[in-house]
């Protein structure tokens, strides 16, 4: 029983260290983000690599997703006689969930990786601390161009999922299911207010975040070589799903 | 923020250091001292805590106890904003280069000129590729990215960035590992030329006996987390140690026994 009870109290304590340096490292980092010197070149960089060059899976995910979601609301709502509002709901299931939500899992499998992989590289091969050695604060050089990019342009990347999702949408209802074309984006205009793209956006914002905090936590903590990169990666896009959905319920409940 | 050396103080002055990881005592009271200009070379077997004694100088781990003093000011208590200035008398060769492998050679080298000092881009590079011909290395290595580089090749360019900025202590951390023996003396040689060059003082860690006779002024050996001999490179020989002297001669008996599992 007692044996049973100190392995509570291990995984208990376990839980709330690394808790703490959980905090502590996003504390960290935040603050570093409004204090000079600021990378503008990497922040740049950074963007490009997280927003251009995830602009070909993004778009063609957010593709499919619009044309499934206007196949099966028609599906759906014709057994009500509701297949009129196939327009409706595929805008706003684009913008307010569908958009962000598909657009940052993407993002956290393709960036998320990325980032673990390379900076727990850096960590493992001492480059980090070779960082420190010549004077330039990794968390500065490391972690916040990667944060602030992010943010940044995970937002960009969401609008441009928005727009393509919605004309995949249109590509099926009115090709495959009949829809006249005029009424249909009439249809879509008519019903989309601008806090639907706006709170799309916040949520983008904050999963952008999520993605690279989590890969630069697991990178930055990685141990033990090639075996310990492998973990930081796998643990970078578990962890940043799971948050992107808790924070996505979360969001969802405050802005709507 | 610096307080006046006198003439006989140590450049480094380690005392009582103390590091543990968990329930491993790796440091156990660890006193060193490096003067002004001298060329120290830690030797040890693995494990016995090499590493961990220039990190806890170089700020990269934090001391559980004792004192670390550099120009006679303690920096175990330092913020991390006078780290880094701290930071800019060190150059360092770490044991696998750790060249950033994003960049190309010349701006590896010029990093810590460019990052930490602020220094015109243009301006850098000029040193740079000065710095890696001082190591052996023509202007042409400078636009390669460390991949493409041997191991030898990288160590020089490790060196040449440990070198730019002319610091005031180098740290050699293994600077022959994982060389050839021809290859290894180079580096020895281009070491020595440096250190001496620059009048910089150097702390080297290593388990080569060829390299840490080529490259000190003084040895110290560590082991179990202790200092347990220091004296002149030329006095190795006749320590009187039987743990230096096992050390020395690479034998698998004597009072330093290796924790080996049966089969």
């Amino acid at each position: 029983m007692l044996d049973f009870l100190a392995s509570v109290g291990r995984v208990f304590i376990g839980f709330l260290g690394a808790s703490g340096r959980f905090a502590i490292f996003t504390l960290t980092a935040l603050s570093h983000c409004f204090r000079p010197p600021i990378y503008f070149r990497l922040i740049g960089r950074q963007m490009i690599d997280i927003g251009y060059y995830s602009l070909p899976v993004v778009g063609l995910t957010a593709t499919f997703t619009g044309m499934v979601l206007a196949l099966q609301t028609n599906t759906g709502f014709s057994r009500f006689g509701a297949a009129s509002a196939t327009a409706t709901v595929v805008v706003l299931s684009v913008t307010r969930e569908l958009g962000p939500v598909i657009a940052a899992l993407m993002v956290a499998g393709r960036i998320g990786a990325a980032i673990a992989a390379e900076i727990g590289t850096m960590r493992v091969t001492d480059q980090i601390d070779a960082l420190s050695t010549l004077s330039t604060n990794p968390m500065k050089y490391l972690v916040v161009p990667r944060i602030v990019a992010g943010l940044v342009t995970l937002p960009l990347l969401v609008l441009v999922a928005d727009i393509i999702g919605v004309f995949g949408g249109y590509i099926v209802a009115t090709y495959k299911l009949g829809f006249n074309p005029a009424s249909y984006l009439h249809n879509t205009a008519d019903n989309l207010a601008a806090t639907d793209i706006f709170s799309g956006l916040i949520k983008a914002g904050v999963f952008g975040f999520i993605v690279a905090l989590m890969g630069c936590y697991h990178g930055y903590h990685s141990r033990g070589g090639a075996q310990g990169v492998g973990a930081a990666t796998t643990y970078a896009v578990v962890s940043a799903s799971v948050m992107i959905l808790l924070f996505d319920y979360l969001l969802t409940s405050v802005l709507f | 923020m610096s307080e006046t050396l006198s003439p006989a103080e140590p450049k480094i002055s380690v005392r009582g250091l103390k590091k543990s990881f968990g329930s491993k005592i790796v440091l156990d009271g660890i006193d060193l001292d490096v003067g002004v200009g001298e060329s120290l070379v830690v030797i040890g077997g693995s494990g016995t805590g090499k590493s961990v004694t220039v990190k806890c100088i170089l700020g990269l781990l934090d001391p559980d106890g004792g004192s670390i003093k550099i120009d006679g000011q303690e920096v175990t208590t330092l913020s991390r904003g006078h780290r880094e200035t701290l930071l800019q008398k060190f150059g360092m060769l770490f044991q696998g280069a750790a060249l950033f492998d994003s960049l190309r050679v010349w701006e590896n080298v010029a990093f810590g000129l460019i990052q930490g000092r602020g220094m015109d881009r243009q301006q850098a590079r000029d040193i740079a590729l000065q710095k890696l011909g001082a190591v052996g290395l023509g202007p042409e290595v400078g636009e390669l990215r460390p991949a493409e580089l041997s191991g030898g090749m990288q160590k020089r360019v490790g060196l040449a960035r440990a070198i730019a900025a002319e610091p005031e202590i180098i740290v050699f951390d293994e600077p022959t590992t994982g060389l050839d023996p021809i290859m290894g003396d180079v580096i020895n040689d281009l070491i020595v030329k440096c250190v001496r060059d620059l009048g910089a003082t150097a702390i080297s860690i290593t388990h080569d006996m060829a390299s840490a006779r080529k490259i000190a002024d003084r040895i110290a050996m560590i082991y179990k987390g202790r200092i347990i001999w220091s004296g002149k490179a030329s006095e190795i020989d006749h320590s009187g140690n039987p743990y230096v002297d096992q050390f020395i001669h690479g034998r698998a008996d004597g009072p330093i026994q290796m924790e080996v599992r049966a089969l």
